[in-house]
């Protein structure tokens, strides 16, 4: 998958933390940037107001 | 259809299951193996799969909880490098235990009666500390941040955030202390680290959570490097449960802000008691060679995972509720 499997076990598996990394990285920034676009829409939603 | 290999069915399934566990490791700081190894282990993953994966996720969710707990300044970095370096050499310390006990064909049932003793223990003594607090209506606040070891001043003193001051020969025994332990019983800590952090350093819950996922990051980090190299490291695994327990880690850690101190403590409690018993039926299940008990004791986590982090969901609207009827115009985070 990825396209990682030609790699060497040790370049594969540090591209692998790494790819868990950047993943992370993004779902941080993109939920983020979701949060503060409807965020609060979505709190006042939830809190009934 | 199929999106990295895997059914949309179990994508989704993956991705719920992730949202959970993210509220809880976002919140409680521990959490993300002790829920997905024995999950996938049940679905039919290979163990060396399951664990591997695992702590890929937890690797994963506490770089997002780290950074979210950080941009709510509940990240001690100091305490977080001590307790990292000693807990690491404690680790090494308790896998030497394990491999004796394992040569005399003890390991087994030694560790999984420590391990519900230590879950029992901790949980039951945390449970009765946050009943006594919220019954104590006037209690000081002041006197509950003093840490059991404050009183040890051994030079060189750290002052750590929330107020305590430590020795750095404490934070290192008790890193080592629970390194032994967390080697010993092959988990990353983080329900050890939590508690001693609170009660023996007497740091704010808030911060212990948010030093103790830093911590969890580095140890996740190079775990499951090493599993990787033995092709332990499923991406179809991890990159679903990730996408979900990222937006649950960022609820987790919000609402460490929002709900008490000791309705998070209390919650902790009932997580471990809970843990507890589902490792005891499991290894009753191993002893007594009844399959059906591995899935109730499946049952029993993810129970307590869907209760628990409904309950932090529930409580923080509330409290925001409360905030913004007070405060209408505060801009609560």
């Amino acid at each position: 998958m990825f396209g990682i499997e030609t790699l060497g076990s040790t370049l594969q598996s540090v591209v692998l933390v790494g790819l868990v990394l950047v993943e992370a990285l993004a779902l941080y920034v993109g939920y983020g940037t979701l949060e503060e676009a409807v965020g609060e829409r979505f709190v006042t939603a939830f809190t009934g107001e | 259809m199929e999106v990295l290999g895997v059914g949309i069915a179990l994508l989704t399934m993956f991705v719920g299951f992730g949202l959970l566990i993210g509220i809880l490791f976002g919140f409680f700081g521990m959490g993300g193996s002790f829920l997905v190894t024995p999950a996938l282990i049940v679905m039919g993953y290979p163990t060396r799969v399951a664990v591997g994966s695992g702590l890929a996720f937890v690797f994963g969710t506490s770089i997002i909880g780290a950074l979210r707990h950080r941009s709510l300044g509940q990240v001690d970095y100091t305490l977080a490098a001590l307790m990292t370096v000693s807990v690491t050499a404690g680790i090494e310390v308790g896998k030497r235990g394990v491999f004796a006990l394992e040569s005399l064909g003890l390991a087994d049932t030694v560790v999984s009666i420590a391990y519900i003793g230590l879950l029992g223990a901790v949980g039951a003594f945390i449970l009765v500390d946050s009943r006594r607090k919220s019954n104590e209506e006037s209690s000081d606040t002041a006197d509950d941040q003093v840490g059991l070891f404050s009183r040890i001043r051994v030079p060189p003193m750290i002052d750590l955030t929330g107020g305590p001051s430590i020795s750095v020969w404490v934070i290192f025994a008790v890193g080592l202390v629970v390194g032994v332990l967390a080697g010993f019983l092959g988990v990353g800590g983080g329900f050890l680290l939590m508690p001693a952090m609170m009660y023996g350093f007497g740091v704010p819950a808030a911060v212990a959570v948010g030093t103790d996922i830093l911590q969890i990051t580095i140890s996740g980090g190079v775990g499951s490097l090493l599993y990787a190299q033995s092709g332990g490291v499923d991406l179809s695994i991890v990159v679903p449960l990730l996408a979900g327990s990222a937006l649950g880690a960022r609820i987790g850690a919000a609402a460490t802000k929002l709900v008490d101190e000791d309705a998070i403590t209390g919650y902790f409690a009932v997580m471990l008691l809970l843990g507890a018993v589902a490792v005891g039926v499991r290894q009753a299940g191993n002893y007594l060679g009844i399959e059906m008990l591995q899935v109730v004791s499946l049952v029993i986590i993810v129970g307590a995972a869907l209760f628990v982090s409904g309950a932090v969901v529930t409580l923080s609207l509330r409290e925001l509720r409360a905030v913004r009827t007070s405060t209408p115009q505060s801009n609560t985070d």
